[in-house]
């Protein structure tokens, strides 16, 4: 078999971790959903296995119809819709969380897995670097 | 591969305790420092469940966070080990990975 | 072992900063190796050099500055997180046309891409926030 001409090798340079974003802070009130949302773009370049896992208060993060005109504040929950493009697909809501805040994936604004605590625990397991905000 | 959680706020204060416990696997250990050692100690609202946590998880306090708060070894509850932070770096390197319950 | 460090709040308002120095200290006591400490979030106000805080109580900055020193760290602060906090180099004062900057000694302003490359490099990434 011929060898892959520089272009065709799309492996990534050294090694690739798996890496999971906990995201358990509501958005807003504090800006650690989107300062973590910019860790994960940047860090989409390296080309890493990234999990987000929204639970706890996280999952209000991705909710739909956010509207921030009257408090000032730049409306940054399109950009979760971004991450797809830039090959962050694996994105789990954890249902506990969803579920006693009274909210479906209908609220939802991105494509999510929806797994249970259990789950989550064991997702979080596999992982090799767990980043928390 | 066993996970060390680190726990850093009152139980009283934040539910950040009983989120690690609901995530944390059979054989995973539980740090408790800074406010997060306030549910090391006995005789509180959650030492009951603290307690029927030791079955699953080793569960360590830090020290010198348990003196600064005024409390001594004698508060804490029977069967949690108290580390200093060289004994916190031995935990994180004994551990396979941590994650940090902020 | 390869140990890296992420301090997500500031000095003082915080445990995290004091928490962050004291398990670097011991981590080099006994012998670890430390590859980074970031700061994301509030923790680039670590970096400022203009803190006064009262003489009899620690200077948080300055102890990150002479840990640094003497064991040759790598004190990382995010440039994203310094620029909205007001955290800012020579370099970086000029490209903003701001008439100062502040960063401390031994620490450095860079992306966040450091953050990533600290846990790629290191075998464990220990957390300090709120």
């Amino acid at each position: 078999m011929a060898e892959p001409e520089p272009w065709e090798d799309d492996e990534p340079e050294g090694p690739v971790r798996k890496f999971m974003y906990v995201n358990r802070r509501a958005p807003y009130g504090t800006i650690y959903a989107l300062e973590s949302l910019e860790v994960v773009l940047i860090a989409a370049a390296f080309e890493q296995d990234v999990t987000l896992v929204f639970m706890d208060d996280g999952v209000y993060q991705i909710k739909k119809e956010q509207n921030t005109d009257a408090i000032g504040v730049k409306n940054f929950s399109p950009t979760y819709r971004a991450l797809e493009g830039y090959d962050v697909e694996k994105l789990y809501v954890e249902r506990e969380s969803l579920e006693s805040r009274g909210l479906t994936t209908d609220d939802l604004i991105v494509p999510v897995q929806v797994i249970d605590k259990d789950q989550v625990a064991e997702l979080m397991e596999e992982q090799e670097v767990i980043l928390s905000f | 591969m066993a996970m060390l959680h680190t726990v850093n706020k009152s139980p009283f204060e934040r539910r950040t305790l009983d989120s690690a416990l609901r995530h944390a696997v059979k054989g995973s250990g539980i740090l408790l420092i800074e406010d997060g050692v306030y549910a090391a100690f006995d005789g509180t609202v959650v030492s009951e469940k603290v307690k029927a946590a030791l079955a699953d998880h080793k569960i360590y306090v830090l020290g010198p966070d348990v003196n600064a708060r005024g409390m001594t070894e004698k508060n804490v509850i029977d069967g949690l080990e108290i580390v200093d932070y060289g004994g916190f770096v031995d935990l994180v390197t004994e551990y396979d990975k941590v994650q940090a319950w902020l | 072992m390869k140990l890296s460090i992420l301090v997500n709040e500031g000095p003082y308002q915080h445990q995290a900063a004091d928490s962050a120095i004291q398990f670097t200290k011991a981590a080099l006591e006994k012998g670890h190796d430390i590859f980074r400490v970031f700061f994301y979030n509030d923790g680039v106000n670590n970096g400022t050099r203009f803190g006064v805080p009262p003489q009899d109580d620690r200077n948080i900055t300055e102890q990150w500055t002479a840990l640094a020193k003497e064991h040759n760290l790598d004190l990382v602060v995010c440039i994203a997180a310094a620029q909205r906090r007001g955290i800012l180099d020579e370099n970086e004062a000029k490209r903003q046309g701001k008439d100062g900057n502040n960063i401390a000694d031994g620490f450095r302003i860079s992306g966040l891409g450091q953050l990533i490359e600290a846990g790629i490099q290191s075998e464990r990434t220990v957390i300090f926030g709120d």
